[in-house]
């Protein structure tokens, strides 16, 4: 496929699109997926079968469109008038749409999200564009919507350099938590003087309560082979790995779907649009370790290898997949990829902060009116984030602490809800941005709880090959089971305190290195609780069992 | 091979360019200690005993990975180190049943020695009181995995040298141990050659000879009955 057939395919799916007259988009994505989504959808197709209409609407099974707490999602588009959104949605809901829609009479005035809902209203959606708009098993649509014409661009009107120079132009730093500067990370791998290089995108999310990756993997799939096929042409890679977290298998299947189309029209392949550039992406599944998301783990596991980090220098950059110098990223900044060419760098760095640039997608979760999958620019004030995009707290209930960065991150309290979200401003609060899970927290959450169920996840996902994180999550755990369980020693909290410094220094890797971020994060915040759970042997929160009996460790 | 100057413990010392921190020190006569590392396995960097400071570095960085550079400023025993090093200990005497005086090691136990030298006289950590079990299938050599440090020394020299790979791990975490083959019963392996290389690297009881049983028992009387023999002749001539 050259870059015109590109422009006549997208003008063509635009023309079909203007064409109908009515599009039925049904949230496929899996959080709908498990509210019951395939009933509506089927019952949607089955009414319009039977409704004889002389236009039939455009019926599209989409990704994730947003407010996942609202679904099944049913979108009606029509022309001139703006979306209706229901909630909710049931096959009886389908049926009244469709035999409201073949009448031309008003759609049901029940279950409709608001108008202007503030949730979709507040957002910034670049990474997040297509995602619940599209078909993610049509290429057809992607391109429609513009894709893959950065590609083209890239490779007819570009040089390798000015492709690096752009992305390090844009500011955009790594969307999987620790926030390297990309352009840097890219240039790095091109200096190398090795003939053959890698890409590999890291699509292995574990964070409880985040699924950033998954959405974005379920609903646009092509978007991150874009991006990655900008990468290899940018640092000269000719082979990807797309690395997808066992636990995810609808995104591997739309994954696998979307290279087989991109390589039967030619889009990538021997010949990437026509040019010169010859690009290949293989499709990797983890086996359900979180530490496979640890860029050095994740090269072992694509080796073949049990998944365990190696130390670091060497890094990837220089030595990664077979030795060969190899260009990780995680799948939202490669996301992020076409939209810094198609916006161009200047236009994209206005976006966020000076520092942060562009947007993040949070997965907005827990006590919250609405929730779910989010994209705001950096910088976003934490309020804004839970006020008004996910509405507050339910029942009026006082806002707590929110979590950020899964089990390396840790709580930002009420006090500091006016924290704009960008890496140096979490950072300063002993959280990180981490990969974007965020959890809001009530009055009813026990910040001990909390902090002695991340240590129990990072106790299970330990690789076990260092110490430290070995015994020393397994110890961290016990002490803090035993203050939950109002059976803490007088010393635990000083031994608590040093065991988590010692971890955080002599770990091998990530994990290890930020398993005692959430312990320290909530004793910075929160310290009168732990207090109060060690002194008085009470939960402050009623949350804690503190029956005097520790849980037995998991065996 | 170039030749780096670094300062070590405020001495300035060289190294041959590439060579590690740990190796530099040694031919310097500082020993930083060490519990997975030998000399020519794949450096592991699993104990995080041999941690040195670097300046310039946010955290400390094992020796045994860490390249020797010219003008590295390098700390080998500050009082942090020493420090999370007994800590380390401490946390590997919690975590299985090193047991010394019923261990077959006991006097040459690499770990224990280890405790000896950081003074590591109590455990400030609940011990896990779990109970593995021990594999005794193979006529020479018995496994218990109470005594496992997880080391992997075994695992690289079956695989590095040896060739045969019969050991790796299994598991993960705290639940993580050495199987041979594909977690079979060692007498039951089909790759082990018997060679005992693993056996002679264990630091710990956690690999030890099988000697109460078996060919080992009888070879053991022969040379007992030998030394008899001698013993005998030497009377006879003094009568």
């Amino acid at each position: 496929m050259t870059g015109t057939e590109l422009a006549v395919l997208a003008e063509a799916e635009d023309r079909r699109r203007r064409g109908g007259e009515q599009r039925l988009l049904v949230c496929c994505g899996s959080p709908c997926m498990a509210a019951g989504a395939e009933s509506v959808l089927s019952a949607l197709r089955g009414r319009l079968a039977a409704s004889g209409m002389a236009t039939e609407p455009d019926l599209v099974g989409t990704g994730c469109r947003g407010p996942c707490s609202r679904g099944p999602l049913l979108t009606v588009q029509r022309r001139d008038e703006t979306d209706a959104i229901f909630e909710h949605a049931t096959p009886e809901l389908a049926v009244a749409v469709v035999d409201a829609l073949s009448r031309g009479a008003d759609l049901p005035g029940e279950g409709r999200l608001p108008e202007r809902f503030p949730f979709l209203t507040c957002q910034t959606r670049i990474v997040l564009a297509n995602c619940g708009l599209i078909d993610p098993d049509e290429m057809g649509q992607y391109i429609g919507a513009g894709g893959y014409n950065a590609l083209a661009r890239v490779l007819h009107d570009m040089s390798p350099e000015e492709v690096c120079a752009a992305v390090s132009a844009s500011g955009l730093r790594g969307r999987g938590g620790a926030g390297y500067p990309t352009g840097l990370k890219w240039q790095l791998v091109r200096k190398e003087r090795r003939d053959r290089r890698f890409v590999i995108a890291n699509g292995d999310e574990g964070d409880p309560g985040a699924y950033m990756d998954r959405a974005l993997m379920e609903a646009d799939p092509h978007r991150i082979l874009e991006g990655m096929a900008i990468a290899g042409y940018a640092v000269g890679a000719e082979e990807g790995y797309l690395y997808v977290r066992g636990e995810y298998p609808l995104a591997a299947r739309r994954l696998g779907k979307a290279i087989a189309a991109a390589e039967r029209t030619g889009i990538l392949g021997s010949r990437v649009l026509d040019s010169r550039f010859r690009f290949r992406i293989f499709l990797r599944m983890g086996a359900g370790a979180f530490v496979c998301g640890e860029e050095t783990a994740l090269l072992a596991s694509v080796m073949g290898h049990r998944g365990e980090p190696h130390s670091r220098p060497p890094y990837p950059s220089r030595q990664g997949l077979w030795g060969c110098p190899t260009l990780i990223n995680n799948v939202e900044t490669f996301a992020n990829i076409p939209a810094v060419i198609s916006m161009g760098a200047e236009a994209f760095a206005a976006v966020g902060t000076a520092a942060s640039s562009g947007t993040k997608v949070f997965a907005l979760c827990g006590e919250l009116v609405n929730t779910g999958l989010i994209e705001v620019p950096l910088g976003t004030p934490l309020r804004r984030i839970v006020y008004d995009i996910g509405g507050g707290l339910p029942d009026g209930r006082e806002f707590k602490a929110a979590q950020t960065g899964g089990p390396s991150g840790g709580c930002i309290p009420a006090a500091q809800l006016d924290v704009p979200m960008d890496y140096e401003a979490l950072q300063a609060l002993g959280s990180i941005m981490g990969s974007g899970g965020l959890i809001v927290m009530g009055e009813g959450s026990c910040m001990v709880d909390i902090a002695r169920y991340f240590m129990g996840f990072c106790m299970e996902e330990s690789c076990g090959k260092c110490v430290p994180c070995r015994a020393g999550t397994f110890e961290l755990f016990r002490m803090l089971d035993r203050m939950a369980n109002g059976i803490a020693r007088p010393g635990d909290m000083e031994d608590l305190e040093r065991l988590c410094r010692m971890v955080r220094e002599t770990s091998l890797c990530g994990l290890g290195m930020s398993a005692p971020n959430p312990v320290l994060s909530t004793l910075r915040w929160f310290r009168d609780e732990y207090e109060t759970h060690l002194r008085e042997r009470r939960c402050p929160a009623g949350r804690c069992a503190m029956n005097g009996e520790a849980v037995p460790c998991p065996s | 091979m170039s030749v780096v100057t670094l300062t070590m413990n405020g001495r300035l010392i060289s190294a041959r360019q590439g060579e590690s921190l740990l190796q530099a020190a040694r031919e310097h006569g500082i020993e930083i200690p060490t519990l997975c590392h030998l000399d020519g396995l794949e450096p592991l960097g699993g104990c995080r005993l041999c941690l040195v400071e670097v300046r310039g570095s946010p955290r400390p960085l094992p020796a045994c990975l860490t390249q020797a550079s010219e003008g590295l400023v390098v700390e080998t025993d500050t009082a942090a180190l020493v420090e999370y090093r007994r800590m380390i200990v401490e946390l590997l005497l919690a975590e299985r049943a090193h047991t010394c005086s019923v261990c077959v090691r006991n006097g040459r136990c690499e770990l224990q020695a280890m405790a000896a030298r950081l003074g590591v006289d109590h455990v400030r950590f609940e011990y896990r009181y779990r109970l593995l079990p021990l594999d005794a299938s193979h006529e020479r050599f018995t496994l218990d995995h109470n005594r496992c440090i997880l080391c992997r020394r075994c695992v690289r020299v079956c695989d590095a040298v040896e060739g045969a790979h019969t050991w790796d791990v299994c598991f993960r975490g705290i639940n993580g141990r050495v199987v041979s083959d594909l977690d079979r019963p060692w007498g039951e392996s089909t790759s082990c050659t018997g060679c005992g290389k693993c056996v002679h690297l264990c630091p710990t009881g956690a690999l030890s000879r099988t000697v109460d049983v078996g060919d080992e028992a009888a070879r053991e009387r022969a040379s007992l009955l030998r030394i008899l023999e001698r013993r005998a002749g030497i009377r006879e001539e003094g009568a």
